[in-house]
């Protein structure tokens, strides 16, 4: 495969099947490698089309200042991003995500400002509202409410899966933003009847919940829950054991929020054996085990991992 | 009938601090009627106008109860419901 540049590489990831963790030949589980874009995740997708539907717009113009709410992935992929194309970058990012994010930030020229890790990415984008409104020069893409978001699923992931595997019957993704299971599940819905879509949702230690108010929650504009199917909650330790048990039996090395994913979509596979209903269950693997190595995601008991994890956005 | 409420961090000035209290219910409706009527004042932070608050999630057995049947789902002896706050990701 040959392209113009590294941007223009985005996409086209490759779907793998997991024939040991698959419960029976009509019952599959296939993984989206997501992990195989150009800074390692999925975000490069909606990255790049955020930035170009703004250019087009006429927001964003060489040397504008891109502002943007992240527990990581996200800010990276604009990073790369905004590195070749000339524009200046700041992430707000919650203080309790792990240091290789920042790193890697750090490596592509973006600035970082710290949030409180109490709230999680709540909080991050309240202190990037407040930011955008006393910096009116500064172009927030707002990855939770940005259309260019879901679109670049509706018109990247989903085809790519549709194409790869025509007898697709569920889709198993993480639920940050929305936007992977909002383009994915509409282009899926129009095209496959009868097709579920899945949420994984991660469910974080208490720190993260701690302070929030019930009444100041947040929900990304993105959100239309008619799109989905159903929604499930997983707990670091679901998440915990499922992303060792992909790397043990399928030699899949992915970030813990796969994990989840890999969690919810094994449950609805099963489901689908206990009904004697052939099923071809595709989940998303959001971005490589890489950037959690710092947290102890991967050593040690389960138990120890998870201690290490609490507190800690992982998502 | 027992069923596992886990309550979240902000709510468990109703509960006297506990994470997590046994309740009763045929459904989540009934359940929520059940905790208010050992934990006054917690069903007025999770329901209004007869439907879950807008940034309250409240799982059974892990899977969100709006898809499910919302406060009608029926619950099970040995179910464990969690209430949660809804966050952000991404």
């Amino acid at each position: 495969m040959r392209f113009d540049s590294l941007i223009d590489s985005v996409g086209r990831t490759p779907l793998v099947g997991l024939p040991r963790l698959s419960p029976s030949a009509d019952v599959r589980v296939w993984a989206k490698l997501e992990d195989r874009n150009p800074t390692g995740s999925i975000k490069d997708r909606p990255a790049l089309w955020m930035i170009q539907e703004a250019e087009k717009d006429g927001l964003l113009t060489p040397g504008c200042t891109i502002l943007e709410p992240t527990s990581g992935n996200t800010g990276i992929s604009l990073a790369m991003s905004a590195k070749l194309k000339g524009y200046k970058l700041i992430c707000v990012m919650p203080e309790n995500t792990s240091e290789e994010r920042r790193q890697l930030l750090r490596m592509w020229g973006a600035k970082i400002i710290s949030s409180p890790a109490a709230g999680g990415s709540n909080e991050a984008v309240r202190v990037a509202k407040e930011l955008a409104a006393q910096n009116p020069s500064w172009v927030m893409l707002y990855q939770y409410g940005n259309p260019a978001n879901w679109r670049s699923h509706y018109e990247s992931t989903g085809p790519e899966i549709l194409e790869d595997l025509p007898t697709v019957t569920h889709f198993v993704a993480g639920l940050g933003t929305t936007g992977t299971l909002m383009g994915v599940g509409r282009f899926l819905r129009e095209r496959v009847p009868g097709v579920q879509i899945v949420a994984a949702e991660p469910r974080y230690g208490e720190l993260v919940y701690g302070l929030r108010n019930v009444d100041e929650g947040f929900i990304p504009e993105l959100y239309d829950e008619s799109v989905l199917t159903t929604r499930f909650s997983v707990g670091s330790a679901d998440a915990l054991r499922r992303t060792r048990e992909l790397l043990a039996s399928e030699g899949i090395f992915a970030g813990v929020s796969t994990g989840a994913a890999l969690h919810a979509a094994l449950g609805v596979a099963a489901k689908a054996v206990k009904a004697g209903e052939r099923a071809d269950v595709v989940f998303v693997v959001a971005d490589g085990g890489w950037k959690y190595l710092s947290t102890g995601a991967y050593e040690g008991t389960l138990e120890e991992a998870e201690e290490r994890l609490e507190g800690q956005l992982w998502a | 009938m027992a069923i596992e409420v886990r309550i979240p961090t902000i709510l468990r000035n109703y509960t006297d601090g506990a994470k997590a209290v046994s309740a009763q219910g045929a459904t989540l409706e009934e359940l929520i009627s059940d905790l208010e009527s050992h934990h006054p004042g917690i069903k007025d932070r999770l329901v209004d106008q007869g439907a879950l608050r807008r940034f309250v999630n409240v799982y059974l057995n892990d899977e969100d109860v709006r898809f499910l049947g919302g406060l009608g789902t029926p619950l099970s002896d040995g179910d464990t419901v969690t209430v949660l706050p809804a966050v952000a990701g991404g």
